[in-house]
């Protein structure tokens, strides 16, 4: 018998024209919570579709021993039926489905007659959501839960499948940090239960924090298995590991330069939320940006911030706004996204698949579509020129492709976001506004991205970057503005603030508000 | 080595050929078909000259519905109805009333704009879904074009307003011989554009230092298309010469195909079905590209009108029934994206062409109506399951 739960041996994986995995091992021992750590595009999400049967055995060689024997998965279901369970980045809710009919979707509980058993469904369900502390009626539609329960919703099918092995894939990515952190005091939980899961993320505190062994792959091998508090088990350890350098400084260096001219700013800003006018979404808000100055914005996930920002960028968030817009100095009513374009303001989605790029069309495509003007003449597209304008944004966002003819839904996803930053730059933001600009990306592509606000800013343009990674604001804003729940809390200046003190002006504010009510 | 490597490289090249010029290639091969088992009839310049002047209305059709399909998969059904509609207010004006034919055309023409944008206006600004707007533009339109025409048939004998859509083009003292020579004249000129200008695009990229095709193909390509040109006008020399029918449906053709390959404009449309929030947040009125789409379907459909209320000479209260459905058929034919987003009109052409020569060649057999249906839903099914079966295959 062997000491692992899971062994793979040898795997190799090829799609025409790459070799996405090559010879690649992981051992994982029972009860243990493994980390598989990489570069996006580096075989993560392949290694671990091999293992569950979404690519099907004779796909690929090498051997998978599971419980010691060894596993030729043809299905999903096949290694669902063993208790290997993946939960993917995008979660695979249907909205308007109850929490009960969601967990037993493709294995309904059917009484003899083959007719769905809605009782025990509903009974079976909320037992299994005790288990992940979920305290919701199973008959709740999944669309009227947030994300952290969704999350814990495929946890809790998870365990409804009899889950041996768990595997998360990016489970945090769109959690804020304290469901984040749930989620994770949940595995250990289990782990002492003896539940083994593989994570897999790109938060690397997450693995310091719950991780007992980490698997570093870099372009599709296995690079080193860390095991904590036998190795060095620290962020810039891994870090290293990943990209095959250490790395030094995790945020460029510039030089602080703002300048006293104010380019934007915001006058008592109100929105109202575009379904429900009755609630407010952002509570007279005023704040500003100055010339050269990258300003931040923290805030948990429903805090404001991104609707705050797509609202000032031309009214495309809420209804009932009001409030005053400056930009130079000047009162501007931008009615819609073109106007504000004209304007020089530009904002980077924080949700590139579905709100950034069109994913069927080219990268050519993608980067002038928000200025197709300045490829026309008349009316029509002056083609060469288009071409070089892709072409010197690729170059200047260093995205990496082999042609910019390629479809911007076959790039990964820290390309993809190259690929949308270039198709803002092209429009010569003088306000630029960062929603989330790093999130699901690696740190090299993190890195490139970062030096790019430090270029702009160096310009003298400004720079608004909504994050969720308070490391991240503290290392690139001169000034972050904390939201919390539709209102601004604090201006701070980034050079005096920590982490703990952000966090403390949240806190603060939701524990006055539990209080009030 | 190197030589498996030429091996599977040819290879890749063949599959990117066929996929690529799949519909033209089954354009041939039904082509050549149909002219082996009418033996050879379909060839006859007679027929080769109605194929285009019988499906002229599809091909029209079919522009205006691309721009609707490529916004997401939206499709017109009341083209038919508008259709019916125009044609009886075109034949009640001119033979009813004896109204001047130029103001008749106006008005129809106002007439489809008006509809297009009452559907556009729904469709666009209120978003009401596509399907139940021209569905239930397709009932309303259908009676009220039967009210204008008072439920009887009414036919059209003016010879300006038949002139300016069905007369064949004759110039005097050139084209009084047995041969047509001024549509061979046309063909000879049209061919040398053709190739002229692949040399001077092929000489422009090479003094900007663009990429090159390979020298073979695109000589190739304008060379059998030039050969295509001279021969179909050598035919239409042959029968009466060129009608205006077909210098207004290739002129529609035209227009649309430099719409949507050119222009900035054409290009909205292909970023609203790719995605529409991203598309908005580039600054682009999504809700006016659906309002334009439908608008210029109405215009379109009121121009079709006329070309089949000129053909066929006269209206009644069923005239145009299901030809939206052609057009559609046409569209998903001709590598049209249900989901919208891709498409061209050129394929759209083929789409139209491909059902045409199959409705020809079928009716020169003499098959009946039945079979034909059973036939063009056949195909249609086949070229939209090989559209999806390959972009599958290649991944996305």
């Amino acid at each position: 018998m062997s000491k692992y739960i899971l062994e793979m041996k040898n795997i190799t994986k090829e799609f025409p024209g790459v070799k996405a995995l090559d010879n690649v091992n992981l051992q994982v021992e029972p009860g243990e919570i493994h980390a598989l750590i990489g570069e996006n595009g580096a075989g993560k999400s392949t290694l671990m579709n091999v293992l569950s049967g979404t690519y099907p055995a004779g796909t690929y060689t090498g051997e998978i021993y599971y419980e010691g024997k060894l596993c030729q998965f043809k299905t999903q279901k096949d290694s669902e039926a063993v208790g290997i369970v993946i939960i993917h980045q995008e979660l695979a809710l249907i909205p308007l489905l109850s929490i009960g009919e969601n967990m037993f979707l493709g294995n309904e509980i059917r009484n003899k007659m083959g007719v769905i058993d809605w009782n025990k469904t509903y009974y079976e369900a909320e037992r299994h959501m005790k288990q992940v502390g979920l305290n919701e009626s199973a008959q709740t539609l999944v669309k009227d839960i947030g994300t952290g329960k969704q999350q814990l919703v495929e946890i809790a099918k998870a365990f409804s499948k009899k889950v041996k092995l768990l595997i998360l894939d990016e489970p945090t990515s769109s959690l804020n940090d304290e469901d984040a952190k749930m989620l994770l005091d949940l595995l250990i939980a289990f782990k002492k239960e003896g539940l083994t899961s593989i994570i897999i993320t790109h938060k690397l505190n997450e693995i310091i924090y719950c991780a007992d062994k980490a698997t570093i792959i870099r372009d599709g091998s296995t690079i080193e298995t860390l095991v904590k508090g036998v190795d060095e088990f620290s962020e810039d350890r891994i870090i290293k590991g990943m990209v095959g350098r250490s790395m030094e400084d995790r945020y460029p260096k510039r030089e602080h330069n703002v300048q006293k001219d104010i380019s934007f700013e915001v006058k008592n800003w109100t929105v109202h939320h575009p379904l429900y006018p009755e609630r407010i979404v952002d509570d007279n808000i005023s704040f500003k940006v100055h010339k050269g100055e990258v300003v931040g914005f923290s805030g948990l996930q429903g805090a404001g911030r991104t609707e705050l920002a797509m609202s000032l960028f031309g009214r495309s968030y809420g209804t009932n706004i009001t409030g005053e817009l400056y930009i130079n100095g000047e009162r501007v009513n931008l009615k819609n996204t073109e106007d504000a374009i004209r304007h020089k303001l530009a904002y980077v989605t924080e949700d590139r698949k579905t709100n950034g790029l069109i994913l069927g069309e080219t990268i050519r495509f993608n980067t002038t579509l928000a200025r197709l003007d300045k490829v026309c003449s008349g009316g029509v597209i002056d083609r060469d020129k288009e071409v070089k304008v892709a072409e010197d944004m690729k170059t200047e966002m260093g995205t990496k492709t082999p042609s910019i003819e390629q479809h911007i839904g076959n790039l990964s996803g820290g390309n993809q976001q190259k690929a949308l930053l270039g198709k803002w730059m092209f429009t010569e933001p003088e306000v630029l506004i960062l929603d989330e600009p790093t999130r699901g990306i690696d740190v090299g592509a993190k890195y490139d991205i970062y030096c790019l606000i430090n270029d702009m800013v160096s310009q003298g343009k400004s720079v608004v970057m909504i994050s969720s990674e308070l490391p991240e604001l503290l290392g690139m804003c001169d000034r972050i503005y904390v939201m919390n729940e539709g209102r601004l809390l604090a201006e701070v200046d980034a050079s005096e603030a920590s982490q703990e003190s952000i966090m403390g002006y949240i806190i603060r504010d939701t524990v006055r508000d539990t209080a009030n009510t | 080595m190197n030589e498996t490597l030429n091996k599977t490289s040819f290879s890749r090249l063949l599959v990117n050929f066929l996929t690529k010029y799949a519909m033209v290639i089954a354009l041939v091969i039904v082509f050549a078909l149909f002219a082996f088992l009418t033996d050879g009839r379909l060839l006859y310049a007679q027929n080769m000259s109605n194929l285009m002047l019988q499906n002229g209305y599809v091909l029209v059709m079919a522009c205006g519905m691309l721009l609707c399909i490529l916004t997401g998969g939206n499709i017109d059904l009341s083209i038919g109805s508008v259709i019916c509609l125009v044609g009886g207010i075109a034949a009640v004006m001119i033979t009813t009333m004896g109204m001047n034919p130029i103001l008749t055309i106006i008005v129809c023409l106002l007439v489809g704009l008006l509809v297009g944008v009452w559907q556009g206006y729904w469709i666009g600004y209120v978003r009401i879904p596509p399907f139940i707007t021209t569905l239930g533009g397709m009932f309303v339109f259908r009676g009220i074009g039967r009210l204008v025409l008072d439920n009887k048939t009414v036919a059209i004998q003016d010879a300006t307003f038949l002139n300016i859509f069905t007369k064949y083009i004759k110039i005097p003292g050139l084209d009084d011989g047995e041969m047509v020579l001024s549509a061979l004249i046309v063909g000879v000129v049209a061919a040398l554009y053709v190739i002229l200008h692949t040399v001077k695009n092929r000489a422009d990229r090479a003094k900007k230092g663009y990429r090159q095709n390979s020298a073979v193909s695109d000589y190739l390509k304008s060379g059998l298309i030039a050969a295509l040109i001279l021969y179909y006008c050598y035919l239409l020399s042959q029968y009466r010469g060129i009608s205006v029918m077909l210098v207004w449906v290739l002129a529609i053709c035209l227009i649309y195909n430099f719409i949507t390959a050119k222009t900035a404009f054409g290009r909205y449309f292909y970023a609203v079905g790719g995605n529409e929030k991203a598309t908005k947040l580039s600054g682009i009125n999504t809700d006016k590209i659906y309002f334009i789409a439908y608008t210029n379907m109405g215009l379109l459909a009121g121009l079709c009108g006329l070309l089949n209320v000129a053909r066929v000479g006269s209206v009644n209260g069923s005239t145009g029934t299901s030809f939206e459905m052609d057009a559609i058929g046409a569209c998903f034919i001709g590598g049209a994206s249900a989901y919208g987003g891709s498409g061209t009109v050129g394929g759209v052409v083929i789409g139209a062409l491909l059902l045409g020569v199959i409705n020809m060649g079928m009716s020169i057999m003499g098959i009946g109506d039945s079979w034909q249906y059973v036939v063009k839903g056949g195909v249609l099914l086949v070229a939209v399951i090989f559209d999806v079966v390959t972009r599958r295959k290649s991944g996305k």
